[in-house]
């Protein structure tokens, strides 16, 4: 899966589900400063990505996850392993 | 002691939305029950119940704040911006003041159903999303609503069957009362859906006159053959009076009496000598004659013998009051269980603020316990002051509270 697609993917379920804005949904925006995603809401992006992309989501993977691009990077990472 | 007050209502039921389109409804006896072909795809004895639409609140509440919301949170949700509107009140006033909330609520059946179905299926309990713990707990509406209203008194969930809403009620009295809360938010939520109706279903409690639902619901008719499952959710505010006359707010009227008590004898079948006292209790707390009731709004869900018994302590107990009249709104909005206390509460002030009683549709034929009544077949222009709610539940938990125009 290329990494546009994913960005697609992703994009689409924050603004859908997380009801973000077109705006806010950039590479440099900060999860939880800028998104305001906490802790909670990371469970249901787990969810989505399981559903989406086919993979169990490990939580200490996810640590160094802060940006949007990591975790675009992250899933893209996860996908090319499979 | 303190006098409380209810400076607000919200509902929304299987009779209307709002408090102004359930007047409606009650006043030109409009049924809300209907029927549906699910429940009998899964087995049903009785495919009827109430018939109500989820509120869609994405694009009002906040994601966050809403993905903890089960079916019957989101009607408690539309409910209570409804009552504190008509009381004013804004998210301003939580900030500066305290506030408690107390609902009746004694089930979340599809949040734990679908949570069982997903750990089934997954085997991994972290795709069960982080909206479901908050969705399953019989506490869901009350955690949910403080957090949303920003509500900092007190705070818990009444799971009393089919008296929770009305518990909630007599708490909420009882605590302003004694001057620990200034305001409560109280209420009752009921879900519908039939998954949770079908081990209710299988005790063939449920009316099965499926080619008329809007005649299945028939309190005290000698032709009643069950209760129709309903639901929604119903808001009051409760307040200290003389706080609330402080602040302006809208009295509609106050809870003078609650009464309780528990039957001490069979799970599923009422007996007589529980909710006399409940009443005889209601009635000594709130210092009045049973001769200055004017309206009774009675549990009778249309069960045999739960109304039978009812209609002869009722009789027992104000058998000499003769202007007293007696109107079953379960007759219209089928039996709404853990919210029924509550939403019973707005329908008797909106016929006490509006003039009039409700009819008890399809009562025809009188049995030889409820033709001692004096039970309103139709519609009453009739001014009523002081109103008395019955609610019981299984296990033998009794409620009576008792309210008076101000």
């Amino acid at each position: 899966m290329q990494k546009e697609e994913i960005i697609q993917k992703v994009n689409e379920f924050l603004i859908d589900e997380f009801e973000l804005e077109n705006h806010q949904v950039k590479p440099e925006a900060l999860l939880k400063d800028d998104l305001e995603i906490e802790s909670l809401d990371f469970v249901d992006i787990a969810v989505a990505i399981e559903k989406e992309f086919g993979f169990k989501v490990v939580g200490e993977e996810m640590v160094d996850v802060r940006t949007l691009d990591n975790l675009y990077e992250y899933i893209h990472k996860k996908v090319a392993q499979k | 002691m303190k006098r409380v007050v209810i400076t607000g209502i919200g509902i929304y039921s299987v009779l209307g939305k709002n408090f102004e389109s359930v007047n409606n409804s009650l006043y030109y006896g409009k049924s809300g029950i209907g029927f549906d072909p699910v429940r009998k795809e899964l087995g049903f004895r009785s495919g009827l119940t109430g018939i109500i639409e989820r509120p869609i609140l994405k694009g009002i509440l906040p994601r966050r704040l809403r993905v903890g919301l089960a079916e019957q949170g989101e009607y408690a949700y539309v409910s209570t911006i409804e009552a504190l509107k008509y009381a004013g009140i804004d998210e301003e006033y939580f900030l500066k003041n305290e506030a408690g909330i107390l609902f009746g609520n004694d089930s979340s059946s599809i949040p734990v159903i679908e949570a069982v179905d997903g750990m089934r299926e997954k085997r991994d309990t972290t795709l069960l999303g982080s909206g479901s713990i908050f969705q399953s707990m019989n506490s869901t509406v009350t955690m949910n609503l403080s957090v949303i209203f920003k509500l900092r008194g007190i705070n818990m969930t009444i799971s009393a069957a089919c008296a929770s809403g009305a518990h909630a009620i007599g708490l909420g009295y009882n605590f302003i009362r004694y001057g620990m809360q200034r305001m409560i938010i109280c209420g009752g939520a009921q879900e519908v859906n039939a998954y949770s109706m079908g081990s209710f279903d299988g005790l063939s409690a449920f009316s099965i006159r499926e080619d008329e639902p809007e005649k299945a619901s028939r309190p005290f008719d000698a032709d009643r053959d069950g209760l129709v499952p309903s639901g929604g959710a119903a808001t009051v505010i409760l307040e200290e009076y003389e706080s609330a006359k402080k602040r302006g707010a809208p009295v509609l009227a106050e809870v003078i009496g609650y009464g309780f008590s528990s039957d001490g004898n069979h799970i599923s079948v009422p007996n007589q000598e529980g909710p006399t006292r409940a009443m005889q209790m209601a009635i000594k707390n709130a210092k009045i004659n049973t001769s200055e009731v004017d309206y009774i709004n009675p549990h009778a869900t249309s069960t045999p013998v739960g109304d039978a018994n009812e209609a002869q302590t009722l009789h027992k107990i104000f058998g000499n009051n003769k202007k007293l009249m007696i109107s079953a709104t379960k007759s219209m909005t089928g039996h709404e269980m853990w919210m029924g206390g509550a939403s019973e509460i707005i329908y008797s002030i909106l016929m006490m603020k509006n003039d009039f009683v409700a009819p008890s549709l399809n009562f025809e034929t009188p049995d030889e316990y409820s033709e001692k009544l004096n039970i309103t077949k139709k519609t009453v222009d009739a001014k009523i002051d002081t109103v008395i709610s019955n609610s019981f539940g299984f296990g033998g938990t009794n409620s009576t509270l008792i309210i008076r125009k101000i």
